[in-house]
């Protein structure tokens, strides 16, 4: 059940207790988005069966990764150059900038690809799914599905989730090709490092095991992503003010969440 | 049958329904009115389980709907249903995919059966040529005769209707009024219908009740409820300029 009552509580009569009562609802909404992320993950396979929620599916994608495309584009190669430019200056100074081809590559692959490219999807893809999605539970739209029995989170969620699981990977690879593509014309122009030498230098430290975890951080991401700002959405409460209010929230929660889940992922992987 | 068991909801310490008890007889229009912020679709939200008693329980035949939650609920509101007071149709899909929106998600009809039964909700409601068209392209009035469109394609065992003529001209309503009524006798559905419009409620239906401060002060027939003396009850009729006479009149 998504509609729910908004809940009156008397102001705290302290600022302990007011932020006790902060914690223990921040832990609410916490569990609550988790199940509700879970309910979206687990009726995943349901889209196999469904053609319309496939084509919707397909819709989301679309939406989320070509109409992105042209931001991460700029922010994939901006990266990738400067990072070069930085490393490679500095490099400099001790005549060994032929390897800012390793740096820029782990650099991107491990942490900055996935990074980049979910702070741009929460900023483009998790906002626009919290003002939509919170628009329609302020016009009774949520309540409407409810009514009719459509499980809310399986008809809006799902499809959503589904093409973020499948398009944040694939972007943040991307982002990692244009950034290392970026970073090579730095050299080239800049640090004088013929392409062909940053080429090898950046292949030779790739490991396939970097790639792997920056797409499954990039994965976990979209997830994070997906399910906080549908959450806004479907909590969103007193009309446009509202709507602003979870638009806002759901960006800074997935900045912070993505900030937070990149490190655990970095620690889990990667032995001191 | 639609069964309130003293319903009380306090909404912030506000008491909205006070020990409220009624029933709504299956087949049966019921009309309840009153002023503005009396709790009128607070009454209606508890019916689907929108809202949950704060004390007491809301009954929908053998089902106690106040109660129950995930796969019953579900179950329990595919008898019923709703007309929300905007309409509430779905902005990126157009009217008649708002309309079949149930049938292709909760029932097994053909493509060709779901085209047939949108036409005929679409025409019922006078909206055969506007099917096509989204509803940020449609008027508030006629967005709100697609909702009831969408409320009655499945031929609902309950439908709920918010303030279904609000926003609409006078003609317009009526028709609407007698689409209401016409259900009803048709298709035996139950109607619960929440509305300022005293007209449309003397004229589809069956019992009339006046809620005010969170109880119903006079539930009857039309004519008896043109004729009643309790004073909220007059003051409603007389803002209308309905006089104990204008029954007669229609």
């Amino acid at each position: 059940m998504i509609t729910r009552e908004p809940v009156y509580t008397d102001a705290p009569p302290n600022a302990i207790a007011g932020l006790g009562r902060a914690i223990v609802l921040g832990l609410g909404d916490i569990g609550r988005a988790g199940s509700m992320t879970a309910q979206a993950l687990v009726g995943m396979p349901l889209l196999l069966f469904c053609a319309r929620r496939r084509r919707e599916c397909v819709r989301q994608m679309f939406h989320m990764g070509i109409k992105t495309l042209p931001v991460i584009s700029v922010v994939g190669m901006f990266t990738g150059m400067i990072l070069g430019l930085q490393v490679g200056l500095e490099l400099r100074r001790f005549n060994q900038e032929i390897y800012i081809g390793s740096a820029v590559m782990v650099s991107l692959l491990r942490e900055m690809g996935p990074f980049m490219t979910g702070l741009i999807l929460a900023a483009c893809v998790g906002s626009s799914m919290a003002a939509q999605i919170g628009t329609m539970t302020v016009n009774d739209e949520i309540a409407a599905l409810e009514i009719m029995s459509i499980d809310p989170v399986l008809f809006l969620m799902t499809p959503r989730i589904a093409a973020m699981v499948f398009m944040t990977p694939v972007l943040s690879f991307y982002t990692c090709v244009l950034g290392v593509i970026g970073g090579g014309i730095v050299g080239l122009t800049q640090l004088n490092v013929p392409w062909d030498q940053y080429i090898v230098m950046a292949m030779d430290i790739a490991r396939l095991r970097d790639l792997y975890v920056g797409l499954f951080k990039a994965l976990l991401f979209g997830i994070v992503i997906t399910g906080v700002s549908c959450y806004e959405g479907f909590t969103t409460t007193q009309g446009a003010v509202g709507v602003g209010q979870a638009t806002r929230r759901s960006v800074i929660s997935s900045f912070l969440l993505i900030l937070i889940l990149g490190y655990i992922v970095t620690r889990m992987f990667y032995d001191l | 049958m639609i069964r309130f068991d003293h319903v009380t909801k306090q909404l912030g310490g506000r008491l909205v329904l006070d020990d409220l008890s009624f029933e709504i007889p299956k087949g049966e229009i019921f009309a309840i009115v009153g002023p503005s912020g009396t709790g009128k679709s607070v009454t209606l939200k508890h019916m689907v389980r929108l809202m949950t008693p704060t004390r007491g329980a809301v009954w929908i035949d053998g089902t106690e709907i106040s109660a129950v939650d995930g796969a019953d609920l579900a179950r329990a509101r595919e008898r019923f249903g709703y007309l929300f007071q905007g309409g509430a149709l779905l902005g990126w899909m157009t009217v008649e995919e708002n309309i079949a929106l149930p049938l292709r998600e909760k029932t097994r009809l053909s493509e060709a059966e779901i085209a047939e039964r949108v036409a005929k909700a679409l025409c019922a409601v006078g909206l055969e040529e506007d099917g096509d068209k989204f509803p940020s392209e449609i008027s508030g009035g006629m967005q709100k005769r697609a909702g009831l469109a969408r409320a009655i394609v499945r031929e609902p065992e309950i439908v709920l209707y918010d303030e279904p003529t609000s926003g609409l001209d006078p003609v317009t309503a009526r028709t609407i009024d007698k689409l209401i009524r016409r259900l009803n006798k048709e298709l035996g559905i139950t109607s619960v219908v929440v509305t300022h419009d005293l007209q449309g409620a003397l004229l589809s239906a069956d019992r009339i009740a006046m809620l005010t401060g969170g109880r119903f002060v006079e539930v009857s027939s039309p004519h008896a409820f043109v004729a009643a003396d309790q004073p909220d009850v007059r003051r409603f009729l007389d803002a209308q300029f309905i006089s104990k006479k204008g029954i007669e009149g229609m």
